[in-house]
């Protein structure tokens, strides 16, 4: 064999899944892309005639008697929900997961595998079978609530289940595992006897941290908080079970368009948005992934 | 003093970080527990234990809707996790051993599937299946699975593929003269740690999905997180809880019985 064009052998080799994933999953997401300028039709389904209506309605709202446009902002809050509450898990999950990360990177290798163990096994648990437990957990009349009356902290139960607190936790909860084993890998990579000139130029250990650690991080953050924003913006579980009709984010009303109220080119429209906000985010991190590569070596 | 003061300044040790990292794992851990010992309430109430028994348990095994629900999931996660598998051993193969133009774009398209929202891809394959004309069932759910398995049954085996001496399978080659062979006898063997645990990655995520096998099953093949959501509709009831608890084992087990063999292969 030769060492160079081994172009043949490899087409065969890959043409299955290259081929399976494109069908299945990069052409539908091009006729999503087409459906979202389609009418739709009144079961679901769609009537092929070209039409914005779709992103206009994202905007506008259609006057039912005179057909007059108005700018509304119902599916724009939707949206910035979405995005803040993402923002809000991805905080939540830098703030746990940090100093997780750095307390397991620093344990003797044996106790490290516990620790990692111990923080990945919750991830491949069913995310539906979790989140009905953080609502079990949230609930009025569930063990925080009863425990904060029972010592007399508080005399009602506190909201803290169907709204975006809820939510926000929620999300955090589903998704830690994936913040804290990036950053994990960053700081395992870290060489500690370096730190021994840190000590001497920073004094003392904060400092040192703040100075010399964080930027070693860095890359770490990045993988993490995309990890965490990403599934987070278009989240369905967390929203549906633990937020209130108040509370719903774009994955939950993509999924309205498609089962209950049912305007496939509006979910079509609202799903090509997702994936472009995401494709962003995507293109922004590997960007700055790329220029942090270029600055270091 | 000198010890300590050592111990003071060094980096390792940051105040507050080992509860931070215990805090994380109540986080973490406190949901399930509480969840599973609710199962085992031997009263109704999912907010006062009442005492220990496993009737909640044996009403999920005589329900027929768990049950088939159950079986569902289990033929979709098997068929779904071992075709992507196949399909993920063949494409590392090509992106780690050979040489040719365009592997970039192979990459991008094996991990495509990671990059897309749920329930973007969710929408999309009803949209592609109801376009097509193809009607909704096992079959659809099974398409869809195999697509998202890909990548994950992809990583483990490129890395362990990467982390491999080429040389090997190069001296196999010239000893075996046939590639298959070389590939039968030595690649495959030395492989199959990153293969199972490739496998075993799919089969749990397979297991996990809600939203795409919400989207894209047709009647009588709901898989059972669709058949818990739709028990929900009623609250969270013990029974809810013992299903639930029985998932959480299920993966529980799958996850040991993968770190377990990654690390008798490292040694």
């Amino acid at each position: 064999m030769k060492v160079h064009g081994h172009t043949r052998l490899a087409a065969l080799l890959l043409s299955p899944a290259l081929a399976i994933i494109a069908v299945f999953m990069i052409v539908p997401i091009g006729i999503t892309t087409l459906y979202s300028f389609l009418e739709p039709a009144r079961y679901g389904g769609v009537i092929w005639e070209f039409s914005t209506d779709a992103y206009v309605r994202l905007l506008f709202e259609r006057d039912i008697f005179d057909d007059t446009l108005s700018f509304s902002t119902d599916y724009i809050r939707i949206f910035v929900r979405s995005l803040v509450q993402a923002g809000v898990a991805t905080l939540l999950c830098l703030l746990i997961g940090i100093p997780t990360a750095w307390f397991i990177a620093t344990r003797p290798d044996r106790q490290k595998t516990l620790w990692l163990m111990l923080v990945t096994v919750p991830y491949w648990v069913n995310l539906l079978v979790r989140t009905i437990a953080m609502l079990l957990i949230l609930r009025d009349e569930g063990p925080i609530n009863d425990s904060l009356q029972a010592i007399g902290l508080t005399s009602g139960p506190l909201p803290l289940s169907y709204n975006n607190f809820a939510v926000g936790l929620g999300l955090a909860y589903s998704f830690l595992p994936f913040m804290i084993l990036p950053l994990y890998a960053a700081i395992e990579r870290f060489d500690f006897s370096l730190l021994e000139a840190a000590y001497d130029l920073h004094a003392n250990r904060w400092k040192a941290f703040v100075g010399v650690v964080l930027p070693i991080l860095r890359p770490g953050v990045v993988a993490g908080s995309l990890l965490v924003f990403i599934p987070g913006i278009g989240a369905f579980l967390a929203p549906d079970i633990l937020g209130g009709g108040k509370t719903i984010m774009i994955g939950n009303l993509i999924g309205q368009q498609f089962q209950g109220s049912r305007n496939w080119p509006f979910g079509a429209a609202l799903s090509t948005v997702l994936m472009t906000l995401t494709l962003i985010a995507l293109m922004w991190s590997a960007r700055r992934a790329a220029k942090a590569g270029t600055e270091v070596v | 003093m000198a010890l300590l003061d050592r111990r003071d300044k060094d980096i390792r040790n940051l105040p507050g970080f080992g509860t931070m990292a215990v805090v994380a794992v109540v986080f973490l851990y406190a949901p399930i527990a509480f969840l599973t010992l609710y199962s085992f309430n031997s009263g109704r109430s999912i907010s006062q234990l009442d005492g220990f028994s496993l009737r909640w348990y044996k009403a999920v095994f005589a329900n027929e809707g768990i049950q088939t629900a159950a079986l569902n999931s289990l033929t979709v996660a098997v068929i779904a996790s071992s075709v992507a598998t196949v399909l993920a051993t063949a494409a590392a193969m090509a992106t780690v051993r050979l040489r040719f133009r365009g592997k970039e774009v192979a990459y991008g398209i094996i991990n495509f599937p990671l990059m897309v929202p749920e329930i973007v891809t969710a929408i999309a394959t009803l949209i592609f299946f109801a376009t097509i004309g193809f009607r909704l069932g096992l079959m659809t759910v099974i398409v869809a699975h195999i697509v998202f398995c890909i990548p994950f049954a992809y990583l483990p085996i490129r890395a362990r593929l990467a982390s491999m001496d080429a040389g090997l399978e190069q001296a196999a080659r010239d000893l075996f003269a046939r590639p298959m062979m070389a590939f039968r006898r030595i690649t495959l063997p030395i492989l199959m740690p990153g293969i199972i645990s490739g496998w075993l990655l799919a089969f749990i995520i397979s297991l996990d999905d809600f939203i795409i096998s919400a989207m894209v099953a047709g009647p009588g093949a709901t898989t059972l997180p669709v058949h818990i959501y739709s028990m929900l509709r009623l609250g969270i009831t013990p029974e809810v809880n013992a299903v639930s608890s029985l998932m959480i084992a299920a993966s529980s087990i799958l996850v040991l019985i993968s770190a377990v063999l990654s690390r008798k292969t490292k040694t």
